[in-house]
């Protein structure tokens, strides 16, 4: 149990689905040839450890954020303005990771001091206008950001797919550059997931919890609470800095669609709160439900559409076009929050908590 | 003489009313407009200014007073403005020729419908929201945050799938068109009638906040809600009346966001939710006083930085929330004791 | 002498803790019944059971013989108790006259009975229409009393009054609760100062861990100082 942090599953149905996940990840690149499964597989994995790193904040602390994708956008920026100016070398991905990493755990800390000390909903509102302010400036600092375009750039050589590794395909895939950074993103998201798993295990997130569950009580025990929660924001902005790192790896481009858009923020938000708020797996869970259903759903909800459309039915072409997407995903949301508040893990779990 | 015509004494405590956050919008024009080259640009932006700014209090502050009252932040406040500019728009498209004709009167009978109307709708839209989504999470304010959130993106996506993505054209009326000549200074008229609504409803509010019995309950309960049951009064009776007004207010702020802009889209909520929360947490949770120096600060500052920093125009307003929370970290008039 | 209010067996819950274990004990009517105790006992959360604002997890509450126990606080309010908590909780941003006319609910308010307050606690006409928020602790404890009782109750629950407040304050507000006595209502008090809970009350019920552990008459109480020993850890003299 060490490597879980002493944090097992605890249902059989979770390990299974959570050791299926992974192994399909972990050979997703001989599993799945050909480049659009491959991208949904590291999206997967990326999303997962994004999405951990928000229910460190939402489901350990209690704190609704939505800030959180400003930091990825930071480490992916990060990554990508450095490759850009200085070219594709290693040391160059160092120097983005070693500015974007702190850069967002100040960043935290700024804001976390600024609007902590007041209410959850403060916070949260005050996150939202400071994402939304991000996101100009990305856009409007075009000299640095590449503005609405993004950024482009060139990953070292060992990374490109052009770098071939063993001469013949094994199982009939080639394994080239991108294969290796397949594995990196993949390895790195899930070091970063039991790093993570450990945090919150650890007696900083037993606090954590104490304070989620009863901030009066936790401050009469004398545990800072404020300072507990900065600090959580801190560590999660750095964890969520890291993935758009590995983001931009995986993309060889970042731009404000890819990593500041809104819509990315409410994707995680969604992934927690249907995979399990405050569980760390349901990250897994939901991770992987939310990033399949999206390739694969709308194509469903597509043919729908165009039945109803064809049977001349009325609004209903409209309510299952692909684009309304978010429209069935807002309404399993409200209803997870109301109904299954533990989340499908928790409801794996065996109910209530 | 009865109880209510006592008279005081002549001692007074002194009550130092806290008149500086009343000073800042003056403050800000002040600074600002040296800057502006010549007069007819400053009575423009001024003018533009202060017409954004009672657009976005109107908006806001529902809210805000939602907020104090019931201690329930509303993430889905925007879908109420979209609502309200939708439904006018509904109402104004078959009476466009009353919209193009050139009487005031028949202006009036084709806007004054649709805007009731629009209220009536988000009021009511306000009541079931509260009844069927908000009032199952009553005190969680984590689940508060996400399920309206959920609400809105659910209300905004139905949006589009009934009317569309695309921007709909939603002209002035043919006699709000135009401006008044002042000198050399042309005001819109328009924005005159948006100030003027704008006052109105916040001295309306006012008034009802400091002449009538519900009002008193409603600051009453803004303090303490427990104190004011326990003398007696069923307050979350007064919640649902509060809601449907404050979403009633957003849906008055849509329709006349929307005709300032002249078209009506699906993600106007969403895009006026964020700056409806800056007002909000600048003027103090719960103050409508406050909300409405935030709305004139913002919209003054957004107006005078976009004509002389414009690159700086789109943050302005962040900007403005970093530097009042810094002096005043919950804002100019904090209300509630939360 | 019949009971108006009564509590059996209650007990309440506040999020995980159990506060009250099964309270028992009764408010004569037209008499002043003390509720004694150390710190922590439990007497605040049973006022606030009493009035609804936490529910009782179980056992029943009667006033005059009704259950009220499963009703809102407004509607225990409105069965005619008025609460003046331990935080006083005056509406800071109303002034003194709306203070009133808030507690006032059934109307207009009657002059004779506020010039019969105004008696007691004189700096209320004074600051008639000033903001609440900036009265002194003493002034607005006058005012949490004088809600209470711009309007007959049946039954009074008092929190605490005189925590924190000049002697002068004391007296006038032990004035005020003795002249309302006479009058014959019913109060039930929470006091720490003995000496006031010796000068109004009638019985006294001591608690201590969530339970009642005595229930008695004041006289018997005062009189027997090893009896107080047990029961609040101080004798008379010291507890002040």
């Amino acid at each position: 149990m060490m490597p879980l942090s002493g944090d097992p599953p605890r249902s059989r149905i979770l390990s299974a689905a959570l050791v299926l996940i992974v192994l399909t990840l972990a050979l997703a690149p001989f599993l799945f040839p050909g480049a659009k499964p491959l991208n949904v597989a590291a999206k997967v994995c990326i999303f997962i450890a994004l999405a951990a790193s928000y229910d460190l904040l939402l489901g350990y602390t209690g704190v609704v954020s939505f800030a959180h994708t400003m930091f990825y956008g930071i480490g992916s920026y990060g990554i990508a303005i450095s490759l850009y100016s200085l070219g594709s070398r290693w040391d160059a991905i160092g120097l983005g990771l070693l500015v974007a990493l702190p850069t967002a755990a100040l960043l935290a800390l700024v804001i976390g001091l600024f609007s902590l000390r007041v209410q959850t909903i403060f916070f949260a509102m005050i996150t939202l206008a400071v994402a939304s302010a991000f996101a100009v400036l990305a856009s409007q600092l075009s000299w640095l950001t590449g503005g609405e375009d993004g950024r482009s750039f060139r990953v070292p050589e060992l990374l490109q797919p052009g770098t071939v590794f063993i001469p013949r395909d094994v199982l009939g895939v080639a394994v080239n550059g991108r294969t290796l950074t397949y594995y990196i993103v993949f390895v790195c998201c899930v070091l970063l997931f039991l790093l993570l798993l450990r945090v919150v295990n650890s007696p900083f997130g037993r606090v954590l919890q104490a304070i989620r569950e009863n901030p009066f009580r936790a401050e009469a025990l004398g545990y800072r609470t404020v300072l507990h929660r900065i600090l959580a924001n801190c560590i999660a902005a750095a964890a969520a800095a890291a993935v758009g790192a590995l983001n931009a790896l995986w993309l060889r481009y970042t731009g404000p669609d890819t990593s500041l858009s809104f819509s990315i923020m409410l994707d995680i938000l969604l992934i927690v709160v249907i995979g399990g708020m405050g569980t760390m797996y349901g990250a897994i869970v939901g991770g992987t439900l939310y990033v399949l259903a999206q390739n694969y759903l709308q194509t469903l909800m597509g043919t729908v559409s165009t039945a109803a459309g064809e049977a001349g039915i009325p609004i209903l072409p409209q309510l299952f076009h692909p684009d309304r997407w978010l429209l069935w995903l807002g309404l399993l949301f409200i209803l997870s929050v109301y109904f299954f508040p533990t989340g499908i893990v928790g409801k794996l779990r065996g109910g209530s908590s | 003489m009865s109880a209510q015509d006592m008279d005081v004494g002549a001692a007074l405590p002194k009550t130092p009313r806290d008149f500086v956050p009343l000073l800042l919008p003056i403050a800000l024009a002040l600074v600002a407009l040296p800057f502006i080259p010549s007069t007819s640009t400053r009575i423009t932006l001024t003018i533009a200014g202060l017409a954004m700014g009672m657009m976005i209090f109107v908006m806001a502050s529902g809210l805000t007073l939602i907020f104090g009252l019931m201690d329930v932040l509303n993430f889905g406040h925007g879908a109420f403005i979209a609502v309200g500019a939708y439904v006018a728009t509904l109402v104004l498209i078959p009476l466009a020729a009353w919209m193009q004709a050139d009487s005031v009167w028949l202006n009036l009978a084709a806007v004054v419908p649709a805007v009731l109307f629009a209220m009536a709708v988000t009021g009511a839209l306000g009541l079931a929201f509260e009844r069927v989504v908000i009032m199952p999470v009553y005190g969680q304010h984590l689940k508060q945050i996400l399920i309206t959130m959920g609400g809105m993106i659910v209300a905004e996506q139905i949006l589009y799938a009934f009317f569309g993505p695309q921007q709909i054209p939603l002209p002035l009326p043919a006699s709000l068109r135009g401006s008044f000549q002042f000198g050399e200074a042309a005001i819109e008229k328009y924005r005159v009638v948006c100030v003027v609504v704008g006052l109105m409803v916040y001295f309306a509010m006012l008034a009802i906040l400091n002449r009538t019995k519900i009002g008193l309950l409603i600051r009453a309960g803004v303090e303490n809600t427990e104190m004011v049951e326990a003398l007696g009064y069923r307050i979350t009776r007064l919640f649902v009346g509060v809601f449907m007004a404050g979403s009633a207010l957003a849906g008055l702020g849509g329709v006349m966001w929307a005709l300032y802009r002249e078209q009506v889209n699906a993600s106007m909520g969403s895009e006026l939710l964020v700056l409806v929360f800056i007002v909000v947490i600048i003027g103090g949770l719960g103050s409508v006083t406050g909300c409405f120096i935030g709305a004139l600060l913002v919209a003054l500052a957004t107006n005078y930085a976009g004509f002389l920093v414009p690159k700086l125009a789109l943050v302005t307003d962040i900007m403005l929330m970093v530097v009042i929370l810094l002096w005043r970290p919950r804002g100019l008039y904090p209300v509630t004791s939360r | 002498m019949s009971e108006l209010l009564t509590l059996s067996g209650v007990e309440t819950h506040i999020g995980r803790y159990h506060i009250l274990h099964g309270v028992e004990f009764g408010v004569p009517e037209g008499q002043t019944t003390m509720l004694l105790g150390r710190n922590g006992a439990g007497k605040t959360t049973t006022l606030r059971t009493i009035m609804g604002l936490w529910r009782a997890s179980s056992g029943e509450i009667r006033l005059g013989g009704a259950r009220i126990e499963t009703l809102s606080t407004p509607d225990i309010a409105r069965a005619g108790i008025g609460y003046v908590p331990e935080t006083m909780a005056v509406f800071s941003d109303l002034t003194v006259k709306e203070n009133l006319i808030l507690a006032a609910r059934e109307g207009e308010m009657d002059q004779t009975r506020l010039d019969w307050i105004f008696g007691f606690f004189p700096p209320l006409r004074k600051f008639w229409l000033a903001r609440a928020g900036t009265l002194s602790g003493g002034q607005k404890q006058m005012l949490s009393f004088a809600r209470s009782l711009i309007e007959p109750r049946r039954l009074l629950l008092i929190d605490e009054p005189t925590k924190g407040l000049a002697p002068a304050i004391i007296g006038a507000l032990i004035d005020c609760l003795k002249e309302v006595k006479r009058r014959g209502a019913t109060i039930l008090l929470v006091e720490q100062n003995f000496r006031v809970a010796q000068e109004i009350g009638d019985t006294v019920s001591v608690m201590d861990n969530g339970r009642v552990i005595h229930s008695g008459t004041m006289a018997e109480l005062a009189a027997d100082e090893a009896m107080q020993q047990r029961l609040l850890g101080l004798s008379l003299d010291t507890h002040q």
